[in-house]
């Protein structure tokens, strides 16, 4: 009970749930050419962008800080890799298609680094550095793209969204293996219990010798990083480079997905865990919604109840107010039943 | 001695003088910046164009912003008392669409409108709730308002809603000229009449003061006995009301509600007001200079619609702008902690 993924786990349960009981196909996994399918393999490919993205946030919100610009950042990788592959013209030439990865890769690792000057070296607010690059981004990503939507047809790059290994979707091993590197990185080595130590004091951590800059550096970096893989996987789905919609408000996703997990705002302690049964939960919501018949843009008023129900559960006071309020009843159904039935 | 004492002041005054001046108005430094660009762009584009400045173009710029202008009044309000509100665009979207709806039922804009602004007051309300009873952060309890608006504005209706309510397009059509091409709308008047208003509710009223002293240090407001609580609802209260009024004015502006309006309208509000030379960290600032703000952001925008670019540039350039002015902001305040 006690346990900090007791209830992120519980809400994803309940939402499984609620699902399979309203359609119990939702469960069922039919194999087909040795592939899987059903809606719960919909939802593990599905959620590899998020899940990339969600993950570098977790770094950065350790911190103490936020990034926003990450939707912007897959914008800017997708462009730059859709458009290397057509104008080389050979969309199925490997060595394109390596260069053309690798690149947008960079561009996210840019982004990420520069994001990470303006907070760690110049002292800028993270929420205003970040907010520099989401506005910028996006135009940055449009003149890549020379104001048009490139869109390329390429089996390969194809395969990246839309492939199948070993009957699972290639999309999901990639968010298996972030997840791995990340987890190997942080709870293998010193550097998450550092990262906790800059996001509880920078200050006092500055002091007892962590080198605080370095680590709010590369947790952008990281985050830049992972948003850029996030982009050429979003790319490959549609096979397009929309710098308007690519990972439009996947920022609020994320961060969304962070906070469901247990990590808080406030920076220190994280959840990597936490984070990956968030980002589970923020998509079969969205799978849910969808089904219920709902058109999609509603969704943000199931996201915003979500919202609201997360944060009340975590905030001190609210559960204070909860408890006293269930104090009060038990102490009203300890006195005389006359009394009782003269409240009610 | 007592004129060698008069000779040391006098000396002591020479050398200080500026000194003291900086110190004195060191929050309005980054407003002089502010008109500064703004200055050096007009005179630019003057100089670039050759026929930039005229009284239709300088017009203009008030009439294409006036929602940006009222939107800004009242997140100047939020960030000065250390928060933030992203739910401004979502509800100016949705109490059009709400407002679009009511006037094609037939009601008269009299009740439309100010419905429009009480609704955007009871959000403000709620985001301030959560922010101020439930220790939630102002970055999602204004989130969790932006995705509840932005939802209810669909499920008002998926497609756009023509306006032809007589009074609203009067808010806009009407041109009231003042000679040799320059004129203002109805729109425009209401949107400098927000700035007055919210400029005297800042400098000369007690909730005012309570704002620029909880955003300085919440605290020691509390402290000093200050209602901390109540300015700091009032303060989304006031962002609410001011995206329901910029609601009423952007459906004037382009007689229709859509769902997908401002999108991304509260980022270029956010812009504006640190551009104008607001604090992000709260307690200083100006509306005066969130409205030099938007004058900058409009600017920018007639600019590269002069050049004929690409619009992708216009926020390329905000992004950079809001970069100059956080970095320089950043030294102002490192100065003045150093000199303390």
């Amino acid at each position: 009970m006690k346990h900090r993924l007791f209830w992120p786990v519980v809400v994803l349960l309940a939402l499984i749930l609620v699902n399979t009981l309203s359609r119990p196909s939702f469960v069922s996994i039919t194999v087909q050419d040795g592939r899987l399918y059903g809606s719960l393999i919909d939802i593990l490919r599905n959620s590899a962008p998020l899940m990339l993205v969600a993950l570098g946030m977790t770094l950065v919100i350790a911190t103490r800080g936020i990034d926003l610009s990450v939707g912007a950042v897959m914008a800017v990788s997708g462009a730059v890799a859709l458009q290397i592959i057509q104008d080389s013209g050979d969309a199925a030439n490997p060595s394109v298609l390596a260069v053309a990865i690798g690149a947008g890769v960079l561009a996210g690792l840019v982004c990420g680094l520069w994001n990470g000057f303006l907070i760690a070296v110049l002292g800028i607010q993270p929420i205003i550095a970040t907010l520099v690059l989401m506005l910028a981004g996006r135009g940055i990503a449009l003149l890549i793209t020379r104001g048009f939507i490139t869109t390329i047809n390429s089996d390969p790059y194809k395969f990246m969204a839309q492939g199948y290994v070993v009957g699972l979707p290639f999309a999901f091993y990639v968010s298996l293996a972030a997840i791995a590197i990340v987890a190997v990185i942080e709870r293998r080595t010193a550097l998450g219990v550092l990262t906790e130590a800059v996001g509880i004091n920078p200050e006092a951590s500055r002091l007892a010798g962590v080198r605080a800059r370095g680590i709010i550096w590369g947790a952008y970096a990281a985050s830049g990083l992972l948003a850029g893989f996030a982009g050429l996987l979003y790319s490959s789905n549609i096979m397009a480079a929309d710098a308007n919609a690519a990972g439009l408000y996947i920022e609020l996703d994320a961060i969304l997905a962070v906070v469901l997990g247990g990590t808080s705002l406030a920076g220190g302690t994280f959840s990597l865990a936490g984070t990956v049964v968030g980002v589970f939960t923020i998509q079969t919501l969205k799978s849910t919604i969808t089904f219920l018949g709902v058109p999609p843009a509603v969704t943000p008023v199931f996201m915003a109840a979500v919202v609201v129900l997360v944060v009340l559960i975590q905030s001190s006071r609210f559960r204070r107010w909860v408890g006293r309020l269930g104090g009060r009843l038990s102490a009203r159904s300890a006195q005389p039943v006359e009394r009782t039935e003269v409240a009610s | 001695m007592t004129s060698t004492q008069t000779v040391l002041t006098g000396e002591l005054r020479a050398v200080t003088r500026p000194h003291r001046f900086m110190a004195r108005h060191a929050s309005w430094i980054p407003v002089f910046a502010a008109v500064g660009i703004l200055v050096a762009m007009v005179v630019g584009a003057q100089l670039y164009f050759g026929k930039f400045l005229t009284p239709r173009l300088v017009s203009s710029i008030l009439l294409d912003n006036s929602y940006l202008l009222i939107l800004a009044v009242g997140m100047t309000f939020v960030i000065l008392t250390g928060g933030i509100d992203l739910s401004v665009g979502a509800v100016m979207s949705f109490t059009g669409m709400m407002g679009a709806s009511l006037l094609r039922q037939g009601l008269p804009s009299s009740v439309v409108a100010p419905t429009m602004l009480a609704t955007g007051a009871v959000i403000g309300l709620g985001v301030g709730v959560l922010v101020q009873y439930f220790d939630v952060q102002p970055f999602i309890a204004s989130l969790a308002g932006m995705f509840l608006a932005r939802g209810l504005g669909f499920v008002v209706s998926l497609n756009s809603i023509k306006v032809t309510d007589p009074p609203i397009l009067w808010l806009q059509g009407t041109r009231l000229q003042a000679g040799s091409g320059w004129y203002i709308t109805p729109t425009g008047i209401i949107a400098l009449l927000v700035v007055l208003v919210g400029a005297g509710l800042l400098a000369y009223t007690r909730f005012g003061r309570t704002v620029y002293a909880v955003g300085g240090n919440e605290q020691s407001a509390r402290l000093m006995g200050l209602p901390v609580a109540r300015t700091k609802l009032l303060a989304y209260v006031v962002s609410g009301t001011c995206a329901g009024l910029a609601g009423v004015i952007f459906t004037a502006y382009t007689g229709a509600a859509y769902p997908l309006n401002g999108i991304g309208t509260e980022l270029d509000t956010i812009a504006a007001v640190v551009i104008g030379g607001t604090l992000l960290t709260g307690g200083s600032g100006f509306v005066v200079g969130s409205m030099i703000g938007v004058f900058v952001y409009g600017m920018i925008k007639t600019i590269i619609n002069f050049l004929g670019v690409d619009q992708s540039w216009t926020r390329i350039t905000i992004g950079a702008l809001l970069l100059l002015f956080v970095v320089v902001q950043r030294l102002i305040v490192a100065r003045s902690a150093r000199r303390r």
